[in-house]
């Protein structure tokens, strides 16, 4: 099979037994971005020389028997992970020219254990958005159909893996942007609990929401790259010092006995019916591996949103304060003071949405308003959590859709922020508790990809992962390939 | 103003949602109070971008305000996702000096020293 169809698991064990090179693979990779990333703008950094650095060196770490766990396996990280030397714009003009003097963990982790980093990726700018069509470099095409938005933030991350120029990608999710993505290029999307993966050197956008993950091909793809990515690191104060699994071998755990929860409200009228029938059809593959469906209910499901949309821009307005023209980042010219400076390098630097984000936390935060919007948003997100809560109790795995339609037109809903904050209706409640959660593929309307959302307890990856794994044992929704992507 | 009654009761996720925005227009910014919260988040608007911005966060700020009508009595507002505390650790140097190779990214140094229009006259 050709190397570019082959799975991060596929490539180790090829790598493995010496049927290819590491080199021979990133040229290979190499050629297919050069050859297709113009119809996608997936990339905004290709690491062409880099990368096949990195790939001799993995190559020859495996003839002196010291590979790592990842030698020779090629990457992309989205353009929010600093990595030292190279430029990271976060997608915004502000960044533009931004050279991140350091890597991020989750960069260092993976380069460690032998990773290839072929590029950096287009997303929303500073994350915010689910189409990418914010990002100052442009919008990523989805490769299902190049009029069509791959969704976002990690759009690029999900379009470069759905088309097959690289086996998977590092993402981040703040309130859907790993796994709306995903469910949008029939990929798989991995968001681990908060905390999990260290968040130093990934650009913050609301830190308490933020968290680090995959977007991969198939599930025990994702579980081999969460076990490199996990674990405790003191350089980011809100990482949890947590055992890590073995998330690979745990892939195997039987679906028989696993409690499914199933929540109501997300199969109401706003869900499109052909991805309600495709999620419903991916439950019946569930229990007839021996799953139980049960019915829950999450009481403040509508308040999710409206929750997100104040934490969120009232945390990031705090993180953006530090653009400020001075110190690195984008600088107006001619200044004719040092407020001038300010408010124009931060006028120009920002594109419109992080613009109004930031104006809308800067609002909820300020005298006045506080008790109303933020410290009410703080009270909500507890209820939302206490309902997670309960649920948890009877089930071990909360199942439903992970975005309300499948990918629409580019500009089809850039008129209305609220219409595209929509988009994130089944996945901002996991980040406002913390859950880890995933998406899987799990069919296609109209020739476009569907994903099945998975929720679990915190730290419950193992289960999410084991059980997209059986799921993707009985089905074929993850190989399936966008056409003119063979 | 921001309080206007604004919450509309609604059945299903579509229909739902579109609710939210049909019934109202009182929850709204004027543009001076736009003009005030762009100079607090150090943000100059270009003359073009202020009506779309006026409309747009008002649309916003008319979606968050469904939140008044949560029960939230007796609630603690939360922080954590998991419930931690900041953990701390002893305060000591274990950065190296890196000021070079970091100001490399600055707009304008001179000896070390960021540079910025004059702030004493």
């Amino acid at each position: 099979m050709s190397l570019h169809l082959q799975t991060l698991t596929e490539l180790a064990s090829g790598l493995g037994s010496g049927d290819f090179t590491a080199v021979e693979l990133t040229r290979q990779l190499l050629g297919r971005i050069e050859a297709h990333d113009a119809g996608l703008n997936a990339f905004i950094t290709v690491l062409g020389e880099r990368a096949l650095a990195a790939a001799a060196a993995a190559d020859a770490a495996r003839r002196a028997g010291e590979a790592g766990r990842l030698a020779g396996l090629p990457l992309v990280h989205k353009d929010i992970f600093c990595m030292r030397d190279v430029r990271t714009t976060c997608g915004s003009r502000m960044l533009e020219n931004f050279v991140a003097p350091y890597d991020a963990t989750v960069v260092e982790r993976l380069a460690r254990a032998g990773a290839v980093v072929l590029g950096k990726t287009n997303m929303d700018e500073f994350a915010m958005g689910s189409s990418n069509e914010t990002s100052w470099f442009g919008p990523v095409r989805n490769p299902w159909d190049r009029e069509r938005s791959p969704g976002g933030s990690s759009g690029g991350s999900a379009a470069a893996v759905a088309a097959r120029l690289v086996p998977a990608a590092t993402a981040t999710d703040t309130g859907g942007s790993i796994r709306q993505p995903a469910a949008l290029t029939g990929t798989v999307g991995l968001k681990p609990t908060y905390g999990r993966v260290s968040r130093h050197g990934m650009i913050a956008f609301a830190s308490s929401l933020d968290q680090a993950g995959v977007i991969a091909r198939s599930a025990a793809d994702a579980a081999l790259l969460l076990g490199v990515m996990a674990g405790f690191d003191a350089r980011d104060s809100t990482c949890l010092d947590h055992p890590v699994p073995d998330y690979v071998a745990g892939l195997d755990a039987p679906l028989a006995g696993l409690r499914v929860g199933i929540v109501r409200q997300h199969f109401d009228a706003g869900l499109d019916a052909g991805c309600a029938a495709a999620v419903r059809e991916a439950l019946r593959v569930l229990e007839a591996r021996g799953a139980t469906l049960t019915e829950v209910d999450l009481p403040n499901l509508d308040y999710c949103v409206p929750t997100y949309y104040v934490v969120a821009p009232a945390e990031a307005s705090s993180n953006l304060s530090r653009f400020d023209g001075v110190r690195f980042g984008y600088r107006a010219a001619d200044p004719k003071d040092l407020l001038d400076l300010y408010c124009r390098s931060r006028g120009e630097g920002f594109g419109a949405e992080v613009k109004r984000r930031i104006m809308t936390g800067t609002y909820v935060l300020s005298a006045g308003y506080y008790d109303a919007y933020y410290l009410k948003a703080q009270k909500v997100r507890q209820l939302i959590s206490e309902d997670f809560r309960r649920a948890f109790a009877t089930v071990d795995v909360i199942a439903g859709p992970t975005a309300p339609t499948p990918a629409f037109r580019l500009g089809d809903k850039t008129d209305d922020p609220v219409t595209m904050y929509l988009n994130d209706i089944y996945t901002i409640g996991a980040n406002l508790a913390g859950l880890p959660a995933l998406s899987a593929p799990c069919g296609l309307v109209d020739g476009l990809p569907v994903g099945l959302h998975l929720v679990g307890p915190h730290f419950a990856e193992e289960s999410l992962l084991s059980a997209a794994h059986q799921y993707q044992q009985e089905t074929d929704w993850h190989r399936r390939l966008p056409e003119g992507y063979a | 103003m921001h309080k206007a009654a604004c919450i509309i009761a609604c059945a299903s996720v579509g229909g739902r949602f579109q609710a939210y925005f049909s019934g109202f227009s009182a929850v709204s910014l004027d543009h001076d109070q736009v003009q005030h919260i762009a100079m607090l988040a150090r943000l100059r608007l270009a003359d073009d971008e202020i009506a779309e911005t006026v409309a747009k966060l008002s649309r916003i700020v008319a979606f968050v305000d469904q939140l008044s009508s949560a029960p939230t009595a007796d609630v603690p507002a939360m922080a954590h996702p998991l419930d931690r505390t900041q953990r701390l650790r002893p305060d000591r140097v274990t950065e190296p000096d890196d000021r070079e190779h970091v100001q490399e990214n600055a707009p304008a140094v001179a000896d070390g020293l960021y540079l910025v229009p004059r702030v004493l006259e």
